[in-house]
């Protein structure tokens, strides 16, 4: 079976800067996988290469076993859609909620709008009262919530969620993780999740790849990986930070 | 771990007094209240805030800050920094308390900066609002910072915009802002989420510090409860605008009211295999 998405021996340069190198995973259709290391390793870097916002200087990347054109076509869009990792950098300071949601929706050319916001604002947990607010008038989990239900109109068969709950509390993190598990199992969705919280990783992926300074650290389970199965001393640091802060 | 008895004697007098605080924004459909009757008082310690999404803790942060947007309606019976009633300030001596008394670590650190200066002009441009040094000494400082709070290539991201710099480093750029002009109270809100877990614990390491070897009172603003539990002195869980709970951190666990023990048992575990995870049932009780 072709893989959803693959992704090989990436390579992106900033100037002389190598903020991804090297690069290769795999992820097969309905399947979702983690993406965890350093900050700055190049995570995001590469969730942009994906959706054409970084400029790849080497590798390629398949989307159900074809290439994809640079610049991505509007047909892309609708399958692939990325929610970022800086809620307010990512939305319009000066739109509201709705236009923010009807946006997509129009560029698509989607009729049943009204319907289709109201039920994307309610499926992340923010009533009607949010729709025409303004991001400035939103707390930080609120807006993060907003750019999920935006890539979620579109009812996209991947989606490349960068840090999807690290605004959100422990109570609406749980929400959002159980409705992207359910999404998933309904509409056999594809994802690529970046987290630095390796429960939320273990969690919702079943294999993902550890990266360091634009490197591939190592790839493993899910599994593997709660079981202290780990091949690498910068994993098992990982690991070994994940229990908490401890004072000398 | 041994405090010195100078920091004992500090440790009576509070930092920061906060009484009744209220915040409300007009809208529509009448007053959205954001925070309702909020009241703690802050020693040279580490105290946590946690709470749901849209609690409140953001607002009450940039109440003591003076970062309430101007059309808000905010009152408090008394809010206080080191004794000064900070109500009573000129917008003007309210501005010279920001950044070099009382500092704030904004959520959405790349939304805060400033996107047409370089993260390194940004950093000395503050040092020099607040101290009289030249621009090489200003910009040593800064690079020293940076590599305090553990970027990796310092003078490289010094003339990086932030809109070329990765999430944790902007948040660790915001962090290197705030701490370089030394403030007594840091409020950071969100300070590490963009952090992996081995340079959380490093920057805050850096904090702890602060707070034990210069005596900074620090508000840890935070969803991470793992690291609230293992980090802060008290925590405060606050619901819909209102302080609902205060625990010692290490006895989050034990923690008495619903919501709290809510919180904590939603928390996806390493090794668990719990799907779906809980969630809440909110009772609209808790919000009284
Ligand atoms: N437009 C750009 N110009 C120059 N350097 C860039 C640009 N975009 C990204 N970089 C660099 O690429 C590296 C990787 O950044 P990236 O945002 O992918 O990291 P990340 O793994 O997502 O980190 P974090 O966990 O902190 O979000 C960083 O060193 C960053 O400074
Ligand atoms: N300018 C504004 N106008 C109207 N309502 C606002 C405004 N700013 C904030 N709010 C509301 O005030 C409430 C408290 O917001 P605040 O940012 O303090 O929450 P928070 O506890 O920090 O949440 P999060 O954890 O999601 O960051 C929220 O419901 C928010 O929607
Ligand atoms: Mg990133
Ligand atoms: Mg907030």
């Amino acid at each position: 079976m072709t893989d959803a998405l693959a992704v090989n021996n990436l390579t992106i340069y900033f100037e002389d800067f190598a903020a991804v190198d090297d690069v290769s995973f795999n992820v097969s259709a309905g399947s979702s996988f983690g993406l965890v290391g350093e900050s700055g390793s190049g995570k995001s870097t590469v969730l942009r290469a994906i959706v054409g916002l970084a400029p790849s200087s080497g590798g390629e990347i398949l989307l159900d076993g074809k290439p994809l054109a640079t610049p991505r076509s509007k047909a892309f869009y609708r399958h692939v859609q990325m929610v970022f990792q800086d809620p307010y950098g990512s939305l319009h300071p000066r739109q509201t909620v709705d236009r923010t949601l009807a946006e997509p929706l129009a560029i698509h050319g989607i009729g049943d709008g009204e319907r289709r916001i109201a039920r994307a604002l309610d499926e992340v947990g923010l009533g009607k009262g949010f729709r025409f607010r303004y991001p400035h008038q939103l707390s930080g989990g609120q807006r993060q919530r907003v750019a999920i239900a935006r890539a979620l109109l579109l009812e996209p068969k991947v989606l490349l969620l960068d840090e999807p709950t690290s605004a959100l509390d422990a109570s609406v993190q749980a929400e959002v993780l159980n409705l992207l598990e359910q999404l998933r199992r309904e509409r056999q969705l594809t994802y690529v999740l970046v987290s630095h919280d390796l429960a939320v990783v273990t969690h919702m992926c079943e294999r993902l790849l550890v990266m360091q300074k634009g490197q591939a650290v190592e790839e493993l389970s899910a599994q593997a990986l709660a079981a202290r199965q780990i091949g690498t001393a910068y994993t098992r640091d990982l690991m070994a930070a994940s229990t908490g802060f401890k004072r000398e | 771990m041994g405090e010195s008895h100078a920091t004992d004697a500090r440790l009576s007098k509070p930092l920061l007094e906060v009484e009744d605080l209220r915040v409300s924004f007009p809208s529509r459909n009448g007053p959205v209240e954001a925070v309702r009757g909020v009241s703690f008082t802050l020693g040279r310690e580490r105290l946590g805030i946690v709470g749901e999404s849209g609690s409140g803790k953001s607002q009450t942060g940039r109440a003591i800050m003076g970062l309430t947007p101007p059309h808000a309606r905010i009152t408090a019976r008394r809010l206080a920094f080191a004794g000064t009633d900070l109500m009573q300030l000129s917008a003007r001596e309210r501005r010279s308390f920001r950044g070099e008394r009382i500092a704030m670590i904004l959520q959405d650190p790349k939304y805060s900066l400033n996107p047409v200066m370089t993260i390194g002009q940004q950093i000395t441009e503050t040092l020099r609002a607040h101290s009289n040094v030249t621009r090489a000494v200003a910009r040593d400082r800064a690079l020293d910072m940076l590599e305090a709070v553990q970027i990796r290539d310092p003078a490289r991201i010094f003339g990086l915009y932030p809109h070329e710099v990765s999430g944790g480093m902007g948040q660790r750029a915001m962090i290197a802002m705030m701490l370089i002009a030394d403030p007594e109270l840091l409020i950071a809100d969100e300070p590490t989420s963009a952090l992996d877990v081995t340079v959380q614990l490093q920057v805050l390491a850096i904090l702890d510090r602060l707070v034990s070897e210069r005596g900074m009172g620090l508000i840890f603003i935070s969803h991470d409860l793992r690291l609230v539990s293992s980090f802060c002195d008290r925590v405060l869980v606050m619901y819909r605008g209102r302080i609902v709970e205060e625990v010692a951190a290490n006895r989050l666990n034990d923690a008495t009211h619903p919501y709290t023990r809510g919180l904590i048992n939603c928390l996806p575990k390493i090794g668990e295999d719990r799907h779906p995870l809980p969630v809440l049932d909110r009772r609209p009780e808790w919000a009284e």
